[in-house]
């Protein structure tokens, strides 16, 4: 279902009954926004405690089709494709073996996008053990997320349409390997609105390197732009523009502001338009975003058992501080969070560029399902770990290219795992074939995934649309089917 | 579907057959049971002017549909704007800047009936109509200043963009400019311009990731063509088809990739465009060179006896070649290879490393003696390479032969042509750090190149006998091989030929059958033998360095060959299934018989009278610009599934009109702006906003925040800060720090100087994986696809960044500056001065006292020369004229910021 035309046409209608009728406060206008928007399939206004949303607030909080397990999501993408074989998918075969060509009838009609089809099959020199309770299989690269293994979903079966950096990530955050689609993230702040007055609704933090995807990642696509994720910069504010320009202190701001509202206001009572009104709200918004984004960068805040165990140090930008942020942010009513890092395209040399950036990245991600829980946040928040494909079973060796030791792109089998939101903890699902190459049980496309996210924000995926060019479009495109195997 | 989803299609169908667009008479085979035909399918006609009560308000035929539908909604139209709004709304809405204080003063001293008329005249004709207008347009053409996807490399396709604003400022008729940009190349004897403005399909973004397949994104870039297309003239959401019949409109599959089919023909060239000043510069070179050459010629009686020896010297030496035609390459970093029908080898995707070619090959000889590599230009290179250096240039290390796994060693390496101090024999040097270089510099360098590697012992190998060859490029990032080709000899002491290809390929012409400029080339080749000419030629060489280059762009040129289309089933690449030819959709009137089915015969259809959707499409978008909302709220779709048009009588009128008028866009915007529906005021009243909140019968003019480059543009305009230069490259304005390092890679952004830090929004360099923050924020279509409708949001980061942004506050300070030296003596003529400037009309004596109240409450933090005063001021205070004092301009600084930030003034009212 999709009411968004009627959505709009309301809201101006409400709020320009407001204006001309003085009608303020919480009354006449809210209560007939919250009666449309109370229809069976989209959004309901929430908690009427919330009086500041103003009618015209496309970002005000709205309720899913079905009551929800989560309300936000914290995704770590792992951009460039971290090697599954080296961190959760244990071949113990592939030991056996290694040097040895892959079986030709594995590889036919598949083109590699660096290797050749002859090339050798690698086994990883890392160890693997069990942990928890649940047995989990995990390498030795990954000591911090071995003791919370039994907090954790692991999904060792994950497919893709894709094999190249840029596509794949886009399929991944926007169900389609052409650009042009909304992202994950804007779908899911289109469902549920904001829970924030003072922050973006979608925030996306980055480390490491550049991102392949580039903006598309976290664009709205065809949805308005003000569902797109907004990027915090590593340093300095970390919202464009947050700073007053230098010379002007906070006083003279707020005087300013008071000045332009009240001109603002006379000329709405001029013209009745109700985008004024709208302008008006930015403005303040704008001003109140001033005061909490810098408080709420400030890891200073912070005790300092918790930074260590994010390993986080205030002022100094890295994957650890944006989990640490990730996890201020949804404190502050951030929907959903993303944390791009850029890092693992390891064509050579892959276990010790795992090992490198498991470093860097693993007692972070581990302190944060640590952190949430608890804080009681893991129950209502989706944790999500994962890059936008796997590596090659084969070896990728190139002395021309320097490369040796590495792995290829490979998105026929790759490993991801997900934590609180409902999803079963201590799990491990899916299985591939001896060689890591094939999955043999349980296999899960990137649009079955995007259908169980949704769903544990409580929408049915296939109703969760947006018309655009005469079709009205999901997340899931045509595909998708719910993993309740994933589901506690 | 859902039943509310039944009923509104039910209430559409019941509304468009009450207005009689529904005919039902006529079905289609094959389609869901006999359903109506769409109205955007019929062809429109023009419609008779309805009858209105209000007889004196119309001022064009747009006023009689919109009065009778105001009328028919118990509403009266509102009066008509102000001057000052009026004059404030077309200058926005036609030229997308700000009018100055001089041009209102005038409008507002012409008192004559048509002084409206005139001002829209004026704002037609001048040079950033074209500008607006083009911008307009390149929503749907996607454009952008980078190719999108990891690598996201810069691209040179500006003079499209330049194509675009000079073809709207010279009111090209729609259907020529349609012509041109789907088939400018197709066309007889095409202009430079027409072979420009075929960029429009090259807008789709290309990826140069390492390890792709480049059929999968040649594929990926004519689906997005298809969509732009689509979604540009035809309102037809052709791309869901791709995959399967269209669930809502009658486009089967089969019509998608029949469509697709138009567009699989074409090479996808860069190509130069030299303006005049290098065509006039190159002509004078040319002709001095001519000269020099004429006086040898004169000088040397025997000239045509000294040719043929010197022809029948060089016969010989061509050599027998044999072009090794089988096998395959392999080359690091994922590049991959397209194999053309001459058996030459292209590269495709990364560039950006140095890089090795192996290729894997039989031998077609028994006996072989040398090697022969032939380096060859093609329009897919830069500057037609045969490198893929930004010059076509290209560095070659070493070349290796190797032999059942034994490495052939080599006698001698000879070369058509090599760089002073980068000679052949660098490649056979067993040192990768020394290597062969072809440039030739300016004008000589973009030509075909061979080299010959002679065996230092014959290899008895057998016709069959597997050879590797590795071409190997050390030297430098993105300085490969673009296309070559392979050959083999059995001849003894194997040389290479020292003639240059193009004179080798006329002297295997005829003598008799040899056009003037090709004997002239013969000679040119001749002469640079002769040594007793060594200071001509060494002055034809100086010449020669002079030679300029002019920016490129990208086109599309049809192949020679023709590609098969295949439909590809469930839309993926790799199934492909049953041929198809080239057609267009069977619900839409066909192609006539005489029309050519390649893309000049699908342009045509395009614009033909009978197609039903294109004019509707166009007049649609253009009515969306200036009311907000188009008669069609979806432009991007006028299938089955989008609302009926508003006024479909008015639509239809408009398209007709728009048909029969020559295709002027400059005649819509005249009927439009000149109509009283359009110069009614914004102003609105509780009766239209309680009977029509939406502004759909248009009783009010709505009000409408400007597009994102335009919040730009009017406060560098009402600062002074403004460059108004028109066309060029796209410039760099300054980027906050932290934003590019999200760009793979890492880009640069060599910050503009000078007036081009002050350009209009729409010259700011785009690039799709980071695109510019300032202009991204206000809603600016990303151009990863055709945009035909942009959002118009409102929200904080808008609000943070005309507070704040480096840029804004320059123009506050800039415009507090220009208060300060040309309002007046008073606060109040100053504070007047720069309200209109922002707003163009007075202030109210609230506004100017609430103005006057701030200005007071902002001086004393200024006084004694703070530090604050000292930033607030201006950008660079060492700049500010002597006799302005910091503490006294501070304060008009917060003034202006306010007056920049107030709604109205980036609001067209």
């Amino acid at each position: 279902m999709n009411y968004q035309d009627e959505i709009d046409v309301e809201l101006k209608k409400l709020l320009t009954r407001r204006h001309f009728f003085r009608d303020c406060g919480m009354g006449l206008g809210s209560m007939a926004l919250a009666s449309l928007l109370n229809r069976p399939g989209y959004a309901r206004e929430q908690s009427p405690a919330k009086p500041k949303v103003t009618a015209s607030n496309p970002l005000a909080p709205k309720s899913p089709h079905f009551p929800a397990k989560a309300k936000r999501v914290i995704y770590m993408f792992m951009a460039g494709a971290p090697s599954q074989l080296e961190l959760f998918d244990y071949k113990p075969e592939l030991v056996k073996y290694n040097g040895k060509p892959v079986p030709q009838e594995l590889v036919k009609g598949i083109n590699y996008a660096f290797i050749k089809p002859d090339a050798a099959l690698y086994a990883t020199e890392l160890r693997f053990a069990r942990h928890g309770q649940s047995g989990a299989e995990i390498s030795e690269a990954l000591p911090y997320l071995a003791r919370v293994v039994d907090d954790i979903t692991i999904v060792k079966s994950m497919t893709t349409d894709a094999i190249n950096h840029a596509p794949g990530q886009i399929f991944m955050n926007t169900g389609s390997v052409q650009f042009g689609r909304p992202s994950m993230g804007s779908w899911v702040t289109y469902g549920l609105g904001s829970e924030t007055q003072d922050l973006p609704a979608f925030v996306v933090l980055s480390s490491g390197g550049g991102i392949s995807g580039g903006a598309s990642n976290w664009g709205a696509g065809f949805l308005p732009t003000f569902y797109q994720g907004v990027t915090f910069r590593r340093t300095g504010d970390p919202i464009l523009s947050l700073a007053s320009p230098r010379g002007i202190n906070r006083q003279m701001q707020r005087q300013s502001l008071d000045t332009l509202k009240m001109l603002n206001e006379h000329h709405l009572e001029v013209t009745g338009d109700p985008e004024i009104a709208t302008r008006i709200n930015s403005f303040e918004m704008a001003y109140r975003m001033q005061e909490s984004a810098p408080e709420l960068m400030d890891l200073t805040k912070e005790d300092k058992a918790t930074l260590e165990m994010y390993g986080a140090t205030p002022g100094k930008p890295s994957y650890a501080n944006n989990c640490l942020l990730a996890r201020r942010l949804i404190e502050r009513g951030v929907r959903f969070v993303q944390l791009f890092h850029e890092a693992w395209d390891h064509h050579s040399e892959v276990v010790r560029g795992v090992k490198g950036q498991c470093k860097v990245t693993d007692q972070a991600s581990a302190a944060l399902v640590k952190d949430l829980k608890q804080r009681g946040l893991l129950d209502d928040t989706i944790i999500i770990w994962g890059g936008e494909f796997g590596r090659t079973p084969m070896v990728e060796s190139d002395p021309e290219a320097n490369r040796a030791l590495g792995r290829d792109h490979h998105n026929k089998a790759f490993t991801m795992w997900l934590a609180g939101g409902g999803f079963k903890p201590g799990i491990t699902l899916g299985k591939t074939d001896d060689l890591g190459f094939n999955i043999v049980e349980d296999p899960v496309q990137v649009h079955d995934l995007h259908a169980t996210i949704l769903h544990q924000l409580g929408f049915d995926h296939t109703k969760l649309t947006y018309r655009f060019s005469g079709r009205d479009y999901r997340l899931t495109d045509v595909h998708g089917v719910v993993v309740d195997k994933l589901l506690a | 579907m859902g039943i509310l989803k039944s009923l509104k299609l039910l209430v559409c169908l019941l509304v468009m057959a009450g207005v009689g667009l529904v005919s039902v008479e006529v079905s289609r085979a094959g389609r869901l049971a006999d359903p109506p035909v769409h109205w955007a399918f019929i062809p429109p006609v023009r419609s008779s002017l309805p009858t209105v009560k209000d007889g004196t308000w119309s001022r064009t035929p747009i006023d009689r549909f919109v009065l009778a539908a105001i009328e028919k909604q118990g509403l009266s139209p509102s009066p008509e704007a102000e001057k000052t709004t009026l004059i404030r709304r077309l200058s926005l809405d036609l030229t997308g800047l700000p009018p100055t204080i001089a041009e209102i003063d005038q409008f507002l001293l012409d008192r004559s009936p048509e002084a409206t008329e005139k001002l829209v005249e004026r704002l037609l004709a001048s040079p950033h109509y074209g500008e607006r207008w083009g911008r307009w347009w390149l929503d749907a053409a996607r454009y952008a200043d980078t190719n999108g996807f990891e690598k996201d490399l810069p691209r040179s396709i500006w003079p499209y963009r330049d194509w675009v604003i000079r073809a709207f400022n010279r009111d090209l008729p729609f259907d020529q400019m349609t012509i041109d940009q789907l088939a400018g190349d197709l066309v007889t004897a095409p202009t430079p311009d027409q072979i420009v403005a075929t960029g429009f399909l090259r807008n789709s973004m290309r990826n140069e990731e390492g390890g792709v397949d480049p059929e999968q994104f040649r594929v990926e870039g004519l689906i997005d063509r298809v969509d732009a297309i689509g979604k540009s003239w035809l309102g037809l959401s052709v791309n869901c088809a791709q995959c399967h019949n269209h669930k809502y409109d009658p486009i089967l599959q089969e019509e998608y990739y029949k469509f697709y089919a138009f567009l699989n023909q074409d090479d996808e060239p860069e190509v130069e465009i030299p303006e005049e000043k290098v065509i006039r510069q190159r002509e004078e070179i040319g002709g001095k060179i001519a000269r020099i050459e004429d006086e040898l010629i004169a000088a040397t009686p025997d000239i045509d006896r000294r040719l043929a020896d010197w022809e029948q010297r060089m016969r010989p030496l061509e050599g027998n070649w044999s072009i090794l035609k089988e096998g395959s390459i392999f080359a690091s970093f994922g590049t991959k290879f397209d194999r053309l029908p001459d058996f030459s080898w292209i590269p495709k995707g990364d560039n950006s490393t140095k890089n090795v070619y192996v290729i894997q090959t039989r031998s077609p000889l028994r006996k072989i003696t040398g090697l022969r590599l032939e380096l060859m230009t093609d329009p897919t290179l830069p500057f037609n390479g045969p490198g893929r250096s930004t010059t076509g240039g290209l560095f070659l290390s070493e070349v290796v032969l190797e032999a059942g796994g034994q490495k052939l060693p080599f006698a001698e390496a000879t070369a058509d042509f090599s760089r002073v101090l980068y000679p052949i024999k660098n490649t056979i040097d067993g040192d990768t750090s020394t290597p062969w270089d072809i440039e030739a510099g300016p004008g000589l360098r973009n030509q075909d190149r061979k080299a010959v590697f002679a065996l230092r012992q014959p290899l008895e190998i057998g016709v069959g006998g597997s050879l590797t060859i590795s071409l190997v490029q050390k030297q430098q990032d993105r300085i490969n091989i673009g296309r070559f080709r392979l050959a083999v000899t059995e001849e003894v002491g194997p040389q290479a030929d020292p003639l240059p290809s193009r004179v080798r390929r006329i002297l295997a012409l005829p003598a008799g059958e040899r056009t003037a400029a090709q004997k002239r080339e013969v000679f040119s080749a001749y002469r640079t033998t002769v040594n007793e000419w060594a200071v001509e030629n060494e002055k034809i060489a100086e010449l020669w360095r002079d030679w300029p280059y002019a920016a490129t762009t990208l086109a599309l040129k049809s192949r020679e060959e023709s590609r098969e289309t295949r439909l590809f089933k469930r839309g993926d690449w790799k199934r492909p299934g049953e041929l198809v030819a080239a057609g267009t959709p069977a619900v839409l009137p066909g192609m006539a018989a005489s029309l050519p089915r390649n893309r000049l015969g699908l342009a045509k259809w395009i614009v033909d009278r009978g197609n039903p959707l294109t004019a509707r499409v166009i007049v649609n978008r253009v009515w969306q610009q200036y009311f907000g909302v188009g008669l069609v709220t979806t432009p991007e779709d006028f299938g089955t599934r989008c609302e009926p048009p508003s006024h479909p009588e008015l639509l239809d009128w408009l398209a007709v009109e728009f048909m029969e008028k020559g295709w002027s866009i400059k005649h819509l915007h005249r009927l439009i702006v000149n109509s009283a529906t359009y110069r009614q005021t914004s102003r609105t009243t509780p009766l239209l906003l309680e009977k029509d909140p939406t502004n759909r019968w248009l009783a009010r003019m709505p009000r409408l925040r400007v597009e994102s480059e335009i919040i730009r543009d009017i406060f560098l305009a009402t600062s002074g800060l403004l460059s108004r230069k028109i066309g060029g490259p796209s410039v760099f304005p300054p980027i906050p720090d932290g934003v590019l390092v999200l760009s793979y890679g890492g880009a640069t952004w060599n910050q503009s100087t000078g007036e081009d830090r002050y350009r209009r929004g729409m010259y700011t360099f785009w690039k799709r994986s980071v695109p510019y923050p300032g202009l991204l924020v206000f809603d600016m279509p990303n151009g990863d696809q055709s945009c035909p409708r942009r959002t118009r949001s409102n929200t904080p980061l808008q609000a943070l960044t005309t507070l704040n942004d480096p840029i804004f506050m320059e123009a506050a300070q800039a415009l507090a500056l220009r208060i300060w030296k040309e309002g007046g003596p008073t606060d109040r003529a100053r504070i007047i001065y720069g309200f209109r400037l922002c707003t163009g009309r007075q202030p109210s004596a609230f506004e100017l006292q609430q103005l006057t109240r701030f200005l007071e409450q902002q001086r004393p933090g200024f006084v004694g020369r703070t530090a604050s005063a000292v930033y607030v001021a201006a950008a660079d205070p060492a700049q500010l004229p002597e006799d302005v004092n910091l503490e006294q301009v501070a304060p008009w600084t917060m003034v202006a910021r306010v007056l920049l930030n107030l709604d109205e003034s980036i609001t067209r009212e």
